[in-house]
């Protein structure tokens, strides 16, 4: 150990002033190793960042919310066995509601992408519409930042008023405050009485929560589509740990409800975010693994120009070798002097890539809400040296192996 | 006590499907404080025994006992040990490394050894002094003459205080004068007590031995003291 720390400035001194000797073919051999870990950097990061978006953007689906839905989100399978499934019906909702005991809120929603909004002159496009009941703003965890959210009045009758998202405002009302003026949607006039606070999830901008409306359910039947339109159930439990226990007995309700048969499947779907996200990692998370290896295999080609240009190296000094070992060098001093040169360079090389990546993830930002995360910059530090000893490895081994005398003989 | 004890040596290369027998049969003992000149025409296993003796190569056949250890059967790694600790190495071509300048070249077997770097920088400062090179340490090899070079690498054999040095060829590669001057500080060297082996096919530079070993075709052909030794005048060496 003694005689490591003695040896290790020599090694490290060595190592440099070979770099430094060479320093055109140093730099050409790491750029190699820069395009790598560029590559792998900026591809996690955009990976890392995209899911953060995806979640985010499905943060309006509670944890501890279920959805009874007609169809299951993610349908595996064949198709055809959900196609004659009969709606859930306004007054399958009220059944439940009656029967069910251990929830929060629950509450019947019907939706739709896109709807025209107006007001004098303006008109934006709101992303998603929403028809439902006073209860969504639990099971939907939305919160007016001025005015109020539905209430019991606005849902029995069918009032046309609506909360809607800041996008929105932003482009009706640029200087005004909306609450209780007026706005279009499908030429039909509606009150604003609500301004939901920003979420501002970046990516998603056509399913951007910020350009949404919500109105009663029965004004949504009537302004929206009168057409016999899916009808969805979110009941939150208001405990993740319940969770279990409440979707058997929402089964067993809905079973009744809607008279399925004993020996029958259930023709209904019960919802919840946890497979959203596991949806995500088994497709996306399949896509950006594959990501992940295409630009590894950038890196594996830098390794190999290291491995490259380390056995031209040894090679080129045999006779130094030759001269260590004649006058002492041990085997693991040679092996240990080659191994710290080609970890240099690719060390080097990583702390370059991380120089050109860092502002790269900062232009991702622009897209996603991420940035560049620090255990990305220790692992591909981490990865750099690591690519460095082994493809430095067996030209270091070969130069460790030499015979003195014979090296000493190379011209 | 005999440094060095070699008994039936035999060195066998194999080049394709021929054997190459640089040497035969050598038996031989080398005492402290000696002064020994191997001599032969080109091919006779001069260079052979000379990387035997220095354990930088092992024979195929026979016993080396270098100060009681049996070399014949040791790992790169003790035979580096060895190298390191007890033999100097003076070669015809120098061999220093080029890219660094003389007190590192000298501190080189240092650092191996494990000295520790003031330690190192002042026994190379003195082992260049003792060469005569104290103006010169700061000078990389290019910048030396053939002679400063020669100086340097016998500063680099010197500086371990080794119980051999072994120089092949020391003045091969130099004029007839700065090869004098050479073989002067062998002689000094000697005289300070050391153990010199020297390889030569110059009958003038193997007189300066008190000893003459002749090789032929991988056999001792001789093995002679030397009646009247030739002294140099003092030359660069000053003491140890
Ligand atoms: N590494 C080797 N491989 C094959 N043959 C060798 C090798 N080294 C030396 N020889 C042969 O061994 C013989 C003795 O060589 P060497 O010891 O170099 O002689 P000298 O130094 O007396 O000129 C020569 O015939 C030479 O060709
Ligand atoms: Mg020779």
């Amino acid at each position: 150990m003694k005689k490591f720390l003695i040896e290790f400035p020599e090694i490290l001194f060595i190592a440099l002033r070979a770099m430094r000797a060479n320093k055109l073919r140093s730099v050409l051999t790491t750029l190699g190793i820069i395009i790598g870990i560029v590559a792998v950097t900026t591809m996690s990061t955009a990976i890392v960042g995209l899911r953060e978006a995806f979640i985010s953007s499905i943060s309006s689906f509670g944890s501890d919310v279920l959805y009874v839905d007609k169809f299951p989100w993610f349908a595996m399978g064949n198709w055809n066995q959900y196609r004659n499934r009969k709606d859930i019906t306004f007054e399958q909702y009220e059944k439940l509601r009656s029967i069910l005991k251990n929830y929060e809120a629950m509450a019947p929603s019907k939706s739709t992408f896109g709807a025209g909004v107006k007001r004098k002159d303006k008109s934006v496009q709101a992303t998603l519409v929403f028809g439902t009941t006073e209860d969504y703003q639990k099971t939907g965890n939305v919160n007016p930042a001025e005015g109020r959210f539905l209430n019991d009045l606005d849902v029995k009758s069918g009032r046309r008023v609506c909360i809607v998202g800041k996008d929105i405002v932003d482009e009706l009302f640029p200087r005004e405050n909306p609450l209780n003026q007026y706005i279009k949607i499908n030429n039909v006039p509606m009150q604003v009485i609500g301004v939901l606070e920003k979420q501002g999830s970046g990516m998603m901008g056509a399913f951007s929560l910020d350009g949404q409306v919500i109105m009663p359910l029965k004004t949504f039947e009537t302004v929206i589509s009168n057409r016999h339109q899916r009808l969805r159930i979110d009941i939150k439990i208001g405990d993740v740990s319940k969770l279990a226990d409440a979707k058997e007995e929402i089964i067993s309700a809905m079973r009744v409800i809607r008279k399925v048969p004993l020996n029958k499947p259930d023709d209904f779907a019960i919802n919840q975010q946890e497979a959203l996200k596991d949806m995500y990692d088994k497709t996306i998370g399949i896509v950006a693994l594959a990501g992940i290896v295409i630009t590894a295999l950038s890196l594996f080609v830098g390794a190999i120009g290291i491995m490259n240009i380390m056995f031209v190296s040894v090679t080129e000094r045999t006779r130094e070798i030759g001269i260590r070992k004649a006058i002492g060098a041990k085997t693991w001093s040679i092996l240990f002097q080659f191994l710290t040169e080609a970890a240099i360079l690719c060390i080097m090389g990583g702390i370059i890539g991380l120089i050109i990546s860092f502002p790269l993830s900062l232009v991702i930002n622009q897209f996603l809400p991420t940035a560049m995360p620090l255990d990305i910059v220790f692992i591909s530090l981490l990865i750099s040296a690591l690519v460095g000893v082994i493809s430095g490895f067996l030209p270091a081994w070969k130069a460790s192996k030499l015979n003195p005398v014979d090296s000493l003989r190379y011209e | 006590m005999n440094i060095i004890n070699i008994e039936h040596i035999a060195k066998i290369y194999q080049v394709g499907s021929e054997e190459v027998h640089a040497l035969r049969d050598v038996s031989l003992k080398i005492d402290k404080n000696e002064y020994v000149a191997i001599m032969g025409p080109s091919g006779s296993g001069k260079s052979t025994l000379m990387n035997m003796l220095g354990c930088l190569d092992t024979p195929t056949k026979g016993i080396y006992d270098f100060k009681g250890n049996n070399v014949s059967q040791m790992n790169d790694n003790e035979l580096a040990a060895i190298r390191n600790k007890e033999i100097g190495f003076v070669f015809q071509t120098f061999n220093l490394l080029a890219r660094s300048n003389a007190l590192h070249n000298v501190e080189l077997p240092l650092i191996y050894a494990g000295v520790s770097s003031s330690e190192r920088k002042e026994r190379a400062r003195l082992a260049l002094e003792q060469v005569g090179l104290s103006d010169r340490i700061h000078h990389k090899p290019n910048e030396l003459s053939g002679g400063q070079r020669q100086r340097v690498s016998i500063a680099r054999a010197l500086v371990t205080k080794p119980s051999i040095i072994l120089a092949d060829e020391p003045t091969g590669n130099l004029d007839t004068k700065t090869g004098e001057d050479i073989m002067a500080l062998f002689n000094d060297i000697y005289e300070l007590g050391n153990t010199i082996i020297l390889v030569t096919h110059e009958e003038y530079i193997a007189e300066h031995a008190a000893r003459i070993i002749r090789l032929r075709d991988g056999l001792i052909e001789k093995d002679e003291m030397v009646t009247k030794r030739y002294v140099p005048k003092k030359n660069g060496a000053s003491k140890v």
